[in-house]
This record gives structure tokens, C-alpha cells and sequence, in this order.
């Protein structure tokens, strides 16, 4: 095939943008993988899961799937410099269809994890005043003007909008000052405000009457469960949809990386960071869970919750029987949720952003304004609704089992099984860092995470014949559920079927080529 | 707190954010190479 060099600049625009520091990538990296479910899901999951046990299987989903993936993302990012359809086309040309899979997933959950970050933003400006009163369910639901059936749009909350209109400009505005001025210092700013605020909430929790109650309950081990195949499922599933793994961010990120970059010292830095605020989250949440049990003479069992649930629910009534300074608390919770959620929204965006640079060779600012405006307006459409939180609930769960999860099955098959490049992979990671990866590394990818997917997938889909997810309507699954999952899957198929022209007239990547 | 949720706690907080101080520790002592100025 013949190379000519200026139709091969198109793709590259001019020099593709870098980090500005090693430090810089990481923080990034920790910002994107710490997200809301660090706070709302993992103590919840780990409680339910066998308690102090749950650690077991935990830590070997850590060093069995999530950190070997994290290699592997880094590779092909750090490898084939490119978002995750220029990636994967420069990888095999069949494998473009999985990059723009990635990409509308990414879209998809951008959409609506947006207006989460709002609600969150709304409750922290209710913590000055405890405007959620007495009843903090009965409140939350006026709150989003919540419709009594699932259903498509039939009014819209402009006490949800405003503030969702707030998220997108920072989040566009971030990511239009570029790699280095935006994204890069914006974390560089975040992730210490993330520790600090929620650290002092931790340290406050902790020294709360009945604290060492809901420790208790989270880490008292209960060995029975490792022997459960569902609590090893549960294990794996956290540690995937934790550290942001399947979508493609940490593509995008890793091929912002210079030439010699220590993917695997970095991938073992983001996991392990990872993991500790989670553990950390465990502890201020169960803490507090602990809290309002002793005092309103309850179980844990009782108050323990997960998700929006946790948050806008179970968290209000916490803070509104603090003895002192429930105010602060409030402020110091619903502020992290904001901080972690923005840095994680940034991530999720930049995967489009930069596909759309990519592809048509668009200047930064101008594929902000285009697609991440796009974005924002159809977030604006369906969320602050009567019907938002259903919508969203349906979306979620159904993106992220047969959108993430699935998309992380099919590289795994693709890569390591079809296109044999889990041995290439490891040599353009080992070309550069300073802890060689082993054998193992092409054992668990190639065999423990396609097989731990694969139950995950069958699993799931077993579930979803058995029962309508959250007994909502068919009708409304097919559209909010299934519809959008599909509608990722054709997307993706779709957008690879179209020449492009720049990309195939490279020479082809090899591992000294990519590693120089 | 019963001793066996003590020492899962602080065996959860040894080994993960041990680890996490472990592996930054260890990236440290190898910083990236230069950059060479082919392009």
C-alpha cells in the first residue's frame, strides 16, 4: 500500500495533543475511574456481598480483570495514538466497528450521568437549609415532579434544568481549553478537592454515635459467600463498571500519552487509587448508615441502600438527625458526588469529542461546540422530566450490561482470540515500562475475563427473560432498554462500513513503529 | 466492632491503599525516559 504523508496529516491534524505530565495523565486517569459508583454502589455491593469477605474475590478481580484491562486499554491507546475507532481501525479495519460502538455508548451514558450531576448540585445548595424537611422520599420525588408510571416524555422540571444547563457548560468548557489547559488542570484541581472534602466527611462519620455499628455490618467477613458463584460475579461486575474499563476512555486518554510511557506502572497507580476510594467510601458511608440506625433503633439491614437511593434519599434523613453541624456534612456530601461525577463526565465526553477530531479532522473547539453540544441538548430534552429518573434507569442498566460489558467481551475475544494481539499488545507495554508483564497477563485476558464476561452476559440476559427489569412495562423496556443497547450496537456497525480514506493509506503500526 | 470485621478492615485498608502507595512508589523510581525528536 502506498504511504502519502499529507493525506496521512488529515488524521493527525497536526501533532496530537499530549499530557502535559506523567502526574497529569494519572490524575486523569483516577478522576475518570472515581466516579458516583465509587460512592453510591461499592459499600452496598461489598455489604451484601459477604462483608469482609468480599474482599477476596475483590482483590483478585482487581489483579485478574480490571488492572490487566487497564493495561490493555492503555496499550491500544499509547499504541495506535487514536480514539477508539481510529485505534481499532489502525488495529484490523473490521475492528472500527467496535471503537464507534464505544463511542455511542459513550454518548449514550454522557446524556444522562450529566443530569445526576445536577440533582447532586440541587442538593447541595438544599443542604444550607435541609430543605428536604422531614421526608426526604416524599421531597426527592416532588423534586424531579416524578410521573407515577414509566413512560416517554409528558413535562419537563426547570428546577432540574437549570442546573443540568450549568454541568454541560463546565464540562464543554473543560474539554474546550484542550488536553493539557483543561482536562489536565481541571483534574489537577479536582481529584485533591475530591480527598479533602470527602476525607473531612469520612473523619466525621467515623466519630459519629453508632458509626462502629455500620462498620460492623460492611466488614464483618462472612466466608460462606466466597463459596457463591454470585458473589464473585458481583466482585468482577464492581471492579468492570468501577474503573471505567469497555468504552473506550482509557483508549482515548492512553493515546494522549508521550512515546515512553509507563502503561503498566500506571495502570497498577489508577487501579490500586481506584480501589482506595472505594474502600475509603465503604467506610464513610457505612459509618453514617451505622449512625441513623442506632438512632432511630433500626437494623442496618434496614437503611442500608445503594444509588440515587443512598444519595438523595437515605443521605438527607443522615444528615438531618446530625447533632452538630448537618449543614457541613450535607455540603461536604453532595459536593463530592458533584467533583467526582464532573471528572468522570469530562472522560466520557472526550472519548466523542475526540473521535469527531479524528474523524473529520475538526479542530478541538469546533468538535466541542458540534457534538458535545449535540449532546447536551438531547440531555436537556429527556432529563429534567417527570419521566427522567425512569428513562434513566432503564438506559443505564441496559448500556452498561450489553454496551460496556459486552463491548469489554467482544475486545477480549476480538483482540486476544481473533486477531491474536495479546502478545504484540504485551511486548508494546513491556517496550516501555518498568515492570515486565508476564505470561499471566495473557492468561487472564485471554481466558479468566472472556469467561468471568461471558457468565456476567449470560447471567444477566438470564434475568432479563425471567422478569421485566424493575417490572417496568415491555413496551417501555424495548424502547428506553433494549432500543438504546441495539441502537449502540448498529451505530457502531454502521459507521464502519464507510471509507476513510486518510486511515487506510498509513503504513501499518508494529510494535517498534508505535513504541519509538 | 467484633475482632474479625477489625481485622478485615484493616487488612482492606493495608493491602489497597498499601498497594496504592506501593505502586506509586515504584513509578517513581522510574521516571519516563526522554523523548527522543524523531517524529
Amino acid at each position: 500500500m502506498q504511504f502519502d504523508p499529507e493525506v496521512a496529516m488529515t488524521v493527525e491534524q497536526q501533532q496530537r495533543e499530549q499530557w502535559a505530565t506523567r502526574a497529569g495523565f494519572l490524575l486523569a486517569a483516577i478522576g475518570s475511574a472515581i466516579g458516583l459508583g465509587n460512592i453510591w454502589r461499592f459499600p452496598y455491593v461489598a455489604y451484601e456481598n459477604g462483608g469482609g469477605a468480599f474482599l477476596l474475590p475483590y482483590l483478585i478481580a482487581l489483579l485478574t480483570a480490571g488492572i490487566p484491562l487497564l493495561i490493555l486499554e492503555y496499550t491500544i491507546g499509547h499504541r495506535y495514538r487514536g480514539s477508539p475507532p481510529l485505534a481499532f481501525r489502525r488495529m484490523s479495519r473490521p475492528a472500527e466497528a467496535i471503537g464507534w460502538w464505544q463511542v455511542a455508548i459513550c454518548f449514550i451514558i454522557a446524556i444522562y450521568y450529566a443530569v445526576i450531576i445536577a440533582w447532586a448540585v440541587r442538593y447541595t445548595g438544599f443542604s444550607f437549609g435541609l430543605e428536604w424537611g422531614d421526608d426526604p422520599g416524599t421531597f426527592f420525588g416532588e423534586f424531579l415532579d416524578l410521573a407515577d408510571e414509566p413512560g416517554m416524555v409528558s413535562s419537563y422540571v426547570s428546577a432540574v434544568a437549570w442546573p443540568l444547563i450549568g454541568i454541560w457548560v463546565v464540562t464543554l468548557g473543560v474539554l474546550a481549553f484542550g488536553v493539557r489547559r483543561g482536562i489536565e488542570r481541571a483534574n489537577k484541581i479536582f481529584i485533591p478537592l475530591l480527598v479533602v472534602l470527602f476525607g473531612a466527611l469520612v473523619v466525621r462519620a467515623v466519630t459519629l454515635e453508632g458509626a462502629t455499628l455500620g462498620l460492623d455490618a460492611l466488614f464483618s467477613p462472612d466466608w460462606s459467600a466466597i463459596t457463591d458463584g454470585s458473589v464473585w460475579v458481583a466482585a468482577y461486575g464492581q471492579i468492570f463498571f468501577s474503573l471505567s474499563v469497555g468504552f473506550g476512555i482509557m483508549i482515548t486518554y492512553a493515546s494522549y500519552l508521550r512515546r515512553r510511557a509507563d502503561m503498566t506502572g500506571s495502570a497498577l497507580v489508577a487501579g490500586f487509587a481506584n480501589s482506595s476510594f472505594e474502600i475509603l467510601a465503604g467506610i464513610g458511608v457505612f459509618a453514617a448508615v451505622g449512625f441513623i440506625a442506632t438512632a432511630s433503633g433500626v437494623a442496618v439491614a434496614d437503611v442500608a441502600t445503594q444509588g440515587p437511593g443512598l444519595a438523595f434519599v437515605a443521605f438527607p434523613t443522615i444528615i438531618s438527625s446530625l447533632p452538630a453541624t448537618p449543614e457541613l456534612f450535607g455540603v461536604l456530601f453532595f459536593a463530592s458526588l458533584v467533583i467526582a461525577g464532573l471528572s468522570s463526565l469530562i472522560s466520557i465526553v472526550e472519548v466523542v469529542v475526540s473521535t469527531v477530531q479524528d474523524r473529520w479532522g475538526m479542530r478541538r473547539e469546533r468538535a466541542v461546540l458540534l457534538i458535545g453540544g449535540a449532546a447536551a441538548l438531547v440531555s436537556l430534552a429527556l432529563f429534567p422530566t417527570s419521566e427522567g429518573l425512569y428513562i434513566l434507569d432503564a438506559a443505564d442498566h441496559f448500556i452498561n450490561q450489553y454496551g460496556v460489558a459486552l463491548a469489554a467481551l467482544v475486545v477480549v475475544i476480538v483482540v486476544g482470540w481473533l486477531l491474536r494481539q495479546l502478545p504484540s499488545q504485551r511486548a508494546h507495554a513491556n517496550s516501555t515500562s518498568a515492570v515486565p508483564l508476564g505470561r499471566w497477563w495473557l492468561v487472564v485476558l485471554g481466558v479468566v475475563t472472556p469467561v468471568v464476561l461471558g457468565w456476567m452476559m449470560y447471567d444477566s440476559l438470564r434475568q432479563e427473560f425471567a422478569e421485566n427489569y424493575e417490572g417496568y412495562t415491555t413496551g417501555f423496556l424495548l424502547l428506553a432498554g433494549w432500543g438504546v443497547a441495539i441502537a449502540a450496537i448498529v451505530f457502531g456497525l454502521a459507521m464502519s462500513l464507510f471509507r476513510w480514506r486518510a486511515v487506510d493509506s498509513e503504513p501499518a503500526v508494529g510494535v517498534e513503529e508505535g513504541s519509538r | 466492632m467484633s475482632t474479625g470485621a477489625v481485622i478485615m478492615l484493616v487488612l482492606a485498608i493495608l493491602i489497597v491503599w498499601g498497594g496504592l502507595v506501593t505502586s506509586i512508589v515504584a513509578l517513581r523510581r522510574h521516571p519516563d525516559l526522554p523523548e527522543d525528536h524523531t517524529p
